[in-house]
């Protein structure tokens, strides 16, 4: 009997897409596909019968239509007879300067933070642990809210810088009287000292902060006896007592001095600029000077967008300065690995980074635009607010400032982590070679950290992108505020505005996690 | 199974949000209370007073129109709504009726697809500023840092008064009333525009009124009134003519105080078809025959709700002026009731 040939050929039969595992995983695989696109599919389709019957279209036409509105803040001219795509576009730009800022800020924030976190010095490394606390577990619109209001209540109303008619009769009549300020005493300046005042407390904190310091300085890293560690922080208290009856004496005595020598005329506004007249703090923003040249190299526009011939050529010069730097140190480290000598740079290095640009600034007549109130012949002062310089939004201020340091407190503990992951003994090895910690910070452990922080990082990057969209809460006109906001809302497009805002920060994100990604395989472990 | 019930339910919710379009009346009827989109505080024209309940001009229109539906003014459920959010909650069926010192404009009517069934309140744009600021005139706001409320019409007239009169201005865009006020106090912005009636409301909750002053200049027309979806006619019907029934009211010396003895006693045929004595006016629009007598009822004729809400008498003090009824020079006027 040959019974061994009578295998019977199987035939396909349907139960086999479920029982037989060759086929069970494919089934599985278009099952799910054909529920998900019957999920799109009806997505879709609900929103086209929706719309038809609100009796609306689909269309993007809006973009070019006169938007209308005005921005404060534009980085390419816009006024309110652009169109609606514009003032996407400054939205945009808005919403990247912030991000970028953001971003820059806080890596610097997080990486000292991070470092300090691990110091010895038991008191720093507690502060920033207080730091990324506070930071880490309080929700980021608050941070936003509370520094955009600590920021707009606290400062003057522009107003208050103003040089009003009766000032400038105040001066002619105190010029006429012949009253000449003498400088104060020294029991005058300690004595003036108003002590019930932020300043002072100020003053007070910094004071004890610095002494206490020292201290530790003294009595961890010096190996003397009693006497001098206790001189180290008496050196800096002294210091600190002599700034308060010299540089900081204005400060600190201001209170009680105006009040008792202006009676009641006043001479001056009630608030002066800073920064050597340059500056002005108000609750409006900060006025700050802009640069201006005097004889610019022109420029032209790609596609409605401004080019400035003299910002590339700027840039240009700087770059080619860096490079030449970089030449410079390349030739200094060839001659010291040839001869062991290694020639002085600094000066060449300073004069190739810093001198063609500015005899580049000086060729094209670069000064600053100082802001200031237009003033009529007599001194008084006119208008609402300052003219000239740049006006800095609070509401750009506090989402740069909320931002970096919330996020800065997630990438110190990335950083920290990122050291921490470094084996114990590469410092070790480190420090046996000879290294101070701080080379041995720089040239050993970092470098290698990096390997660990970069991938985490990218996606704090993309949470500070997408988070600039909480400007909305302290009327930053970020792509929220204009696209998003004003725009959907002046021509009622809400799912073209919503699409394309969604579109617009995928394409942001997606760019920003390549770029990170491409460095992240240039730093990475090479696998040969 | 589990998959039926899931087309089931895609199913069912395809069919819910097909049929809120339409039939705002029944759908109004059958939840026994109006949903009205209103303002998120403007003394006056709408907010909740100290015990939670909500008073003010607008406020008063929806609750006629509850009155008139369900024979209840106090069957209404106020959703707050601000500039920015009003429209698309009107538009997706979160409130049936909105009553929020909106503009009637062309493309608010055409392009968002809403209608706008009457004006309550003719009003117009205005400045504010504090008197020690030394302006007496819109004019000599040049430079000047105003405070503008974002999604409005009045964003879009101030752009066009200042290009008008080549002079520049930096706004200061903010989210509703309360933040603007806040901003104006706090100085960050030398003035505050927004609707004359908007800026009286506001000035009366100030606590130094007398520093702070409206500028003359009127720079644009503002006819605010309730607002529909567009396509629900029966509705819009509706709430066009029970706030034409409060002007007709007071057109006729109807009020909240003497309503009853005017049914009772009068002869004027319109009256009596108003109050639903004669004929079956209410059933027309798919109303009990009383709806219009309830509605009156609610809060009085419309003098008498301008009054006790923004009239002289009250800490906002508006004068009738353009809101006057058309026998006084205003132009408050409804079609006949026939």
């Amino acid at each position: 009997m040959a019974l061994a040939t009578d295998v019977p050929k199987e035939s396909f039969r349907l139960s086999m897409l479920i029982y037989d595992t060759r086929f069970r995983s494919i089934t599985i695989q278009v099952v799910v596909l054909l529920l998900f696109l019957l999920l799109v599919g009806w997505l879709v389709d609900n929103t086209v019968q929706n719309l038809a019957a609100k009796d609306k279209d689909i269309s993007f036409g809006f973009l070019w239509q006169r938007a209308g509105y005005d921005i404060e803040q534009q980085l390419i001219p816009y006024t309110n007879d652009s169109t609606h795509g514009r003032a996407t576009i400054i939205g945009l730009l808005n919403t990247l300067a912030v991000a970028a800022l953001g971003c820059v800020f806080a890596t610097v924030i997080g990486v000292f933070a991070g470092v300090l976190r691990l110091s010895n010095n038991w008191i720093v490394g507690r502060l920033m642990t207080v730091y990324v606390e506070i930071f880490r577990n309080v929700p980021l619109l608050l941070w936003i809210i509370l520094i955009f209001v600590v920021t707009s209540e606290t400062q003057p109303a522009p107003s208050d810088f103003k040089v009003t008619a009766a000032m400038i009769e105040a001066r002619a009549a105190l010029a006429g009287a012949g009253t000449v300020a003498e400088s104060a005493g020294l029991l005058d300046r300690i004595t003036g000292i108003y002590v019930f005042s932020m300043p002072f407390f100020l003053w007070l904190v910094i004071g004890i902060g610095l002494v206490v310091a020292s201290w530790q300085f003294a009595a961890t890293r010096l190996a003397a006896s009693g006497t001098t560690r206790a001189l180290i922080p008496a050196a800096a208290a002294v210091v600190w007592i002599g700034l308060a009856l010299t540089l900081f004496n204005d400060g600190l005595t201001r209170a009680t001095e105006t009040l008792a020598a202006q009676g009641t005329v006043q001479t001056e506004p009630a608030n002066q600029k800073m920064l050597f007249d340059s500056t002005a703090l108000t609750n409006r923003g900060a006025y700050v000077p802009a640069p201006i040249l005097d004889r610019p190299l022109g420029g032209t526009e790609i596609a409605t967008i401004p080019v400035n011939y003299s910002v590339l050529a700027t840039l240009a010069v700087i770059a080619l300065s860096v490079f030449a730097n970089l030449a410079l140190l390349r030739r200094a480290r060839a001659i010291q690995e040839e001869t062991g000598n290694r020639p002085t740079t600094w000066w060449q290095s300073l004069a190739i980074l810093f001198l063609p640009t500015i005899a580049l600034l000086w060729a094209m007549g670069f000064h600053l635009d100082i802001p200031a109130f237009a003033t009529d012949e007599a001194g008084v002062s006119k208008g609402f607010n300052f003219q000239g310089g740049i006006l800095v939004q609070h509401s750009f201020t506090a989402l740069v400032v909320a931002l970096s340091l919330y996020t800065g407190a997630f990438i110190a503990e990335i950083v920290r982590s990122g050291i921490m992951a470094i084996s114990r003994g590469q410092s070790e090895a480190a420090f046996a070679l000879g290294l101070r910690p701080g080379r041995t910070m720089n040239l050993i452990i970092l470098p290698q950290a990096l390997r660990v922080i970069i991938p985490p990082l990218i996606s704090q990057y993309l949470n500070l992108t997408k988070n600039t969209s909480l400007g909305i809460a302290v009327s930053y006109l970020d792509l929220k505020g204009t696209l998003g906001g004003i725009s959907l809302n002046q021509t009622g497009r809400e799912l073209e505005c919503m699409l394309l805002m969604m579109l617009i920060y995928l394409i942001i994100s997606l760019l920003i996690s390549s770029v990170m990604n491409v460095f992240n395989a240039a730093v990475k472990l090479k696998e040969r | 199974m589990k998959k039926s019930a899931l087309f089931g339910a895609l199913a069912a919710t395809t069919m819910i949000v097909g049929a809120a379009t339409a039939g705002t009346l029944d759908d109004v009827k059958a939840r026994g209370e109006l949903i009205c989109g209103s303002n998120t505080g403007l003394t006056g024209f709408g907010m909740p007073d100290a015990n939670g309940t909500w008073v003010g001009f607008d406020v008063a229109l929806c609750r006629a129109v509850a009155a008139a539906v369900l024979g209840d003014p106090t069957k209404v459920k106020f959703v707050p709504t601000t500039g920015e959010t009003r429209f698309t909650a009107l538009a997706s069926g979160e409130v049936d009726l909105l009553v929020r010192n909106s503009t009637w404009t062309y493309s608010r009517d055409n392009d968002l697809k809403l209608d706008f069934v009457a004006v309550n309140y003719y009003d117009g744009q205005g400045f504010m500023v504090k008197k020690d600021l030394g302006v007496s005139s819109a004019k000599e706001l040049d430079g000047a840092t105003v405070c503008i409320q974002t999604g409005t019409t009045t964003e879009l007239n101030l752009a066009d008064f200042f290009k008008f009169n080549n002079i520049s201005y930096t706004p200061v865009t903010v989210q509703d009333d309360s933040e603007a006020q806040r901003q104006y106090l706090a100085g960050a912005c030398d003035t505050y525009t927004t609707d004359a009636s908007g800026l009286a409301a506001a000035r009366a909750t100030m606590a130094d009124p007398e520093n702070h002053i409206i500028l003359p200049e009127i720079i644009s027309k503002e006819p605010l009134g309730p607002v529909v979806r567009h396509g629900d006619n029966q509705w819009g019907d509706i709430v066009r003519w029970t706030f034409n029934a409060l002007l007709i009211a007071e057109e006729k010396g109807i009020t909240k105080a003497n309503i009853e003895e005017v049914a009772s006693t009068t002869t004027d045929p319109e009256i009596r078809r108003m109050l639903g004595l004669e004929g079956d006016y209410g059933k027309m629009m798919g109303l009990d025959n009383g709806a219009f007598k309830a509605a009156i009822m609610a809060g009085g004729n419309y003098g008498e709700i301008f009054e006790a809400n923004i009239g002289s008498a009250t800490p906002i003090g508006l004068a009738r002026g353009l809101n006057a009824l058309w026998t006084q020079g205003g132009l408050q006027y409804a079609a006949p009731f026939r």
